[in-house]
């Protein structure tokens, strides 16, 4: 054998990121101490992961953590599920759609966020307001993509299966559906970054419990270095999400053009 | 067993309307091999799409098996010419050919057998779990094929389906219909631009005219019921009924092109 090193080799860009990521840290380390940046304003990456591990294994933390991921999860599902519905009824129904799609293009623009004082005024400052606002935003996400994907039905595919007597639950089932699935994952993986940042969101602004009470608790207790570690821990389940909802992605949709690559026959 | 009679449809829009049948009369006697062959234009889509049930006709009638046809037939199986839309992306070529027979009430046992049994008659037994788009377009028919073969179909509509697979792999294929048609004994249609194809496969050639449409001639194929891609083809008999259609389309063609309408 030849005098390779052992072990796998790994892949170029990998090595790259990595080291993009070691230079950022390096930076985030030495140049708040260089530029002598006060330590209630910007303190080093260190100071920063000491605050962090310090909060890791307190109740607090966990629970905080955990209300968030629950927030994100229940409102994420509650979207999916209505937005795919409705968008397959919607989709499949041209005189509705035609009807609904001024509303649907009003309402979609306006920022969950706007919405805060009617949800706390309606239903106070539990999870219920921090999941209406989750809900809203995550919603049009999946709706609109959901749409998309019925209005992408072949309609040889179509005829295909009207002409083996397939009925219309059947048809939706065996070929609405998945031609649909490519545009609902999208509009999942979509959705699921829009509720994560709304679940923080609701948790700053209206105080839920959650990984954003946390950050304005510390912020308004002058623990800076807390307030980083935190933020950097929502940034880590964004990460975590996206991958998660990709791999997903590629599990369910292997046939798909967009998963397959180009086959040679 | 399969009646068309004063067929008609026009399709209708905001500003204007198109006549793309205008009176089509024919028949296929069960077991009977038929050729349904016209110009490019002529409308052979849209009537093949009445026949299957698909379009509702603006007139006239569509008998199978006795009864008039107004949603697809029970015991029809199509074979589209797009076989790369018509089959699923997303099942492989076993769940392709067994979809059908799950909405037909068969168990299990039955569509695996009738599964396994259409893929080998089309050449295919040993790709099941692979998938459509993992297949060259000629195999991709052959899947489509397999998939109406299953069916069980008393009648079996063909739309072009060659029209998009090279010479070679078209040969083949005109073959293995003839075989399967010759074993089972399914009343076919197979409808094409190809006048050759037409000639070569049918047992009778049904010739439409150019749209507005109607049947312009409707000959039987007297050549031996063995067919053979070299032999056939030389044939004097196949020179003259190639020649005898070839001419019905060209004069139709001309008939539609004078300015004052046929």
């Amino acid at each position: 054998m030849s005098a390779r090193p052992a072990g796998p080799r790994v892949p170029r860009t990998v090595v790259l990121g990595a080291t993009g990521l070691a230079l950022t840290a390096l930076a985030a380390e030495v140049l708040p101490r260089a530029l002598g940046v006060p330590g209630d304003v910007l303190p080093p990456l260190s100071v920063i992961l000491g605050a962090l591990v310090a909060e890791l294994p307190t109740p607090q933390f966990r629970a905080a953590l955990a209300a968030t991921v629950v927030q994100w999860g229940l409102g994420l599902t509650i979207a999916v599920v209505l937005g795919v519905s409705v968008g397959v009824v919607l989709g499949s129904v041209p005189w509705l759609r035609r009807l609904t799609a001024s509303t649907v293009e009003f309402l979609r623009p306006i920022p969950s966020v706007a919405l805060v004082p009617l949800a706390v005024l309606v239903l106070g400052t539990q999870l219920r307001s921090a999941l209406l606002l989750i809900v809203y935003a995550s919603f049009w996400q999946v709706l609109v993509q959901t749409m998309y994907g019925v209005a992408d039905v072949d309609p040889v595919a179509e005829q295909t299966a009207r002409s083996y007597g397939l009925g219309r639950w059947a048809r939706v089932r065996h070929v609405l559906w998945p031609t649909a699935q490519p545009y609902v994952a999208t509009g999942v993986r979509l959705a699921a970054a829009v509720a994560l940042i709304l679940a923080i969101t609701a948790e700053l602004v209206i105080g839920s419990p959650g990984l954003g009470r946390e950050i304005a608790a510390a912020q308004s207790g002058g623990a800076t270095a807390l307030v980083y570690g935190l933020v950097l821990v929502t940034g880590l389940l964004g990460l975590v999400v996206n991958v998660g909802v990709r791999a997903l992605e590629r599990r369910l949709l292997r046939w798909h053009v967009s998963v397959r690559g180009e086959v040679a026959p | 067993m399969l009646e068309v009679r004063g067929l008609r449809k026009v399709y209708t829009s905001q500003d204007r309307t198109v006549e793309a049948l205008r009176d089509i009369t024919f028949s296929v006697a069960a077991g009977e091999l038929v050729c349904l062959v016209g110009p490019s234009g002529c409308g052979k889509t849209t009537l093949l799409k009445c026949l299957a049930g698909l379009l509702g006709p603006t007139g006239g009638e569509v008998r199978v098996e006795g009864r008039s046809v107004n949603g697809p037939p029970p015991g029809m199986a199509v074979v589209f010419q797009e076989y790369g839309r018509s089959l699923f992306p997303w099942m492989t070529v076993a769940q392709n050919v067994e979809l059908p027979l799950r909405h037909k009430g068969h168990g299990r046992a039955e569509r695996r057998r009738l599964v396994t049994g259409a893929l080998a008659d089309v050449g295919l037994a040993h790709t099941p779990d692979a998938y459509p788009w993992q297949l060259s377009g000629g195999m991709q028919q052959r899947v489509a094929i397999a998939r109406a073969l299953a069916y069980e179909p008393h009648v079996m509509l063909m739309d072009e389906p060659f029209a998009a697979v090279d010479a070679q792999t078209r040969a083949d294929l005109e073959d293995l219909i003839r075989t399967l048609w010759d074993r089972t004994g399914v009343t076919t249609l197979f409808v094409t631009h190809d006048i050759d194809e037409a000639v070569y496969l049918g047992e009778r050639v049904v010739v439409l005219s150019s749209s507005p449409t109607v049947v312009q001639d409707d000959l039987p194929v007297d050549l031996p019921r063995e067919r053979d891609q070299l032999d056939t083809r030389a044939m004097p008999r196949f020179t003259e009924l190639r020649s005898r259609v070839y001419g019905e389309i060209r004069a139709a063609q001309r008939a539609a092109s004078r300015p004052d309408g046929a």
